[in-house]
């Protein structure tokens, strides 16, 4: 096929990709959205089959890699989503870096000079170091997602200075690859060994709540490194498709960090809730809080006129979806108004309340953002938090406070907030939630799931 | 004139240009949707499948061959668990029939 057939046909896939984040505007045109993405895949790929020899070994591996994925994508729980999408990040980021070798030692088979020249070597050097770092990023992120390592900072005296040392001397490495006459396969291999290590190091330090802005950064990088490799390959659509993913993920971190009021590079830099524990130490004074059974919960929620449930994290990790939506049935049975409220961080990624609601299919007209329902609040009888505790903490608007500036849902201004919590124990900011102290709060102790599943047998 | 140009350039130009239209694309995306924009950016990032198909494509095997058909498998798992994982999800956003009352 000629090239510029090829060409064009790369064009028509990258307007499909536009057209798959396009539908995304609205859960009305999302499915359509997607199939676009689909197609300007299978153009995408069916093209560059014309163009490749071993067509039966590049079959067979889509094949075994396709399985792989689709079995992966039918199986995963939507509480797993966040592991799910950390784990893809690195495969990408390692795909790249197996690209860049292969095109260090067969230039000629991507259609560059036999010697690469400086421009090559540079774009080489980029899209595998960024490639190496968001694999080995993922590879922890991933780990403390799904519990397999803890999600506390990793943190230990002079980790800024080594972070910096090492970046400085990775890029001494990728300048002695770039002006040697030659293929410096050492200076190559060390760029990215450092890489991989940099990417682990980069991601220990950052704790088990700022994941929403780490996966989305990752999310970002693994876009960074498709592109980085369509531009040595001198390859547009790859160059469109990683600028894609790339800012979609950057928007994604810059949204992530507004709503917890921390700029970017504190939470990259991580630690934060590490110290913790002292802040609400000196709080001192003696706060009683009132607590309640599930039936005495019922019995507020059945004699209500408007209810606002709050999930968090802790929903998704008792998996109460379906016992929440079997209340809200219950309520709505009875006429009372029910309305979900989401915070942006809420969960572990971006959206995660919302997709778990719509499994537990909740019509999304009645989950709401914090914009769309703050102003209700104030004429709401009951608000029901299940497991989400600095969202909600009213110390957001007290200067001084660690999270002050942070844009929270207004649950306290209901005429009757309940919280469904494990204990009484401090949320990921180490702070006391004043919330939980008001004349008007019922707290409701234990696992989230099995607290709404009674409270449904109380109605 | 134009044939003068370094193609470098040119990628920069569409570099650039891709990122503006993202920008604008995915501030329009509503933040319900924000797992599913994740996880169709993943599928999508796996085009780098396209690179990792020239890399398995040359004739003659070598060892860069086979570090490219690893390639085209990792790749092929995000394609493919990408999209299929998205439409799951979005097929849980469809409209709910609203039973007897409203």
């Amino acid at each position: 096929m000629s090239a510029n057939i090829v060409a064009l046909a790369y064009l028509v896939a990258s307007v499909f990709f536009i057209l798959a984040l396009k539908g995304l505007s609205s859960p009305v045109t999302a499915r359509r959205g997607n199939i676009f993405g689909i197609l300007g895949m299978i153009i995408a790929v069916g093209t560059t089959l014309t163009i490749t020899e071993n067509w039966q070994l590049i079959l067979g591996c889509i094949a075994v890699g396709g399985t792989i994925g689709a079995i992966v994508a039918k199986r995963v729980q939507m509480t797993a989503m966040p592991e799910l999408v950390a784990f893809m990040h690195s495969l990408v980021g390692l795909a790249a870096v197996f690209i860049a070798i292969a095109a260090i030692n067969n230039p000629v088979s991507f259609g560059l000079p036999a010697v690469l020249p400086m421009g090559s070597k540079f774009e080489l050097f980029l899209g595998t170091f960024i490639g190496a770092m968001t694999w080995s990023g993922s590879v922890i992120a991933f780990l403390k997602l799904s519990g397999r390592m803890s999600g506390a900072p990793v943190v230990f005296s002079g980790q800024h200075m080594l972070n910096l040392v090492l970046a400085i001397v990775m890029v001494g490495f990728g300048l002695w690859f770039f002006f040697s006459d030659t293929t410096n396969w050492t200076a190559f291999i060390a760029m990215t060994a450092i890489a991989f290590v940099l990417g682990f190091l980069i991601i220990i330090p950052i704790g088990g709540a700022d994941m929403p802005v780490v996966i989305s950064m990752l999310n970002s990088y693994s876009g960074w490194a498709a592109a980085g490799i369509g531009f040595s390959l001198g390859n547009p659509m790859l160059i469109i498709a990683g600028s894609l993913v790339g800012s979609s993920g950057a928007i994604l971190s810059y949204i992530m960090c507004k709503a917890m009021n921390r700029p970017f590079l504190s939470v990259i830099l991580g630690g934060f809730g590490s110290e913790g524990a002292d802040v609400s130490a000196d709080d001192g004074g003696q706060k009683t809080h009132r607590s309640g059974s599930a039936d005495d919960a019922a019995f507020m929620l059945g004699n209500a006129d408007t209810v606002v449930i709050v999930p968090g994290y802790g929903l998704a990790v008792a998996r109460a979806q379906h016992a929440v939506k079997e209340l809200a049935d219950a309520l709505q049975e009875k006429g009372i108004n029910v309305r979900f409220a989401i915070h942006p961080v809420a969960g572990r990624m971006p959206g995660h309340m919302n997709v778990l609601l719509a499994e537990a299919e909740i019509d999304y007209e009645y989950v709401l953002e914090m914009d769309e329902i703050n102003s209700d609040f104030s004429n709401t009888d009951v608000v029901l938090v299940l497991g989400a505790n600095d969202v909600v903490n009213p110390a957001a608007n007290t200067p001084g406070s660690p999270i002050y500036g942070m844009p929270i849902l207004d649950a306290h201004k209901a005429r009757t907030v309940m919280v469904v919590k494990r204990s009484m124990a401090a949320g990921y900011a180490g702070l006391d939630n004043e919330l939980f102290y008001m004349d008007k709060t019922m707290m409701v102790f234990g696992d989230a799931k099995k607290v709404v599943e009674g409270m449904v047998k109380g109605l | 004139m134009i044939g003068d140009i370094d193609p470098t350039i040119i990628n920069l130009t569409v570099f650039v240009l891709a990122v503006f239209v993202g920008y604008h694309v995915v501030w329009n995306v509503t933040p319900a949707l924000h797992t599913p924009l994740m996880s169709v950016t993943n599928a999508i990032s796996g085009i780098i499948l396209v690179g990792a198909m020239l890399a398995a494509g040359p004739a003659e095997t070598d060892w860069g061959v086979w570090l490219g058909a690893v390639a085209v498998t990792l790749a092929a798992i995000n394609v493919f668990g990408g999209f299929l994982v998205t439409q799951r999800m979005l097929e849980m956003f469809k409209k709910k029939d609203k039973k007897g009352s409203e």
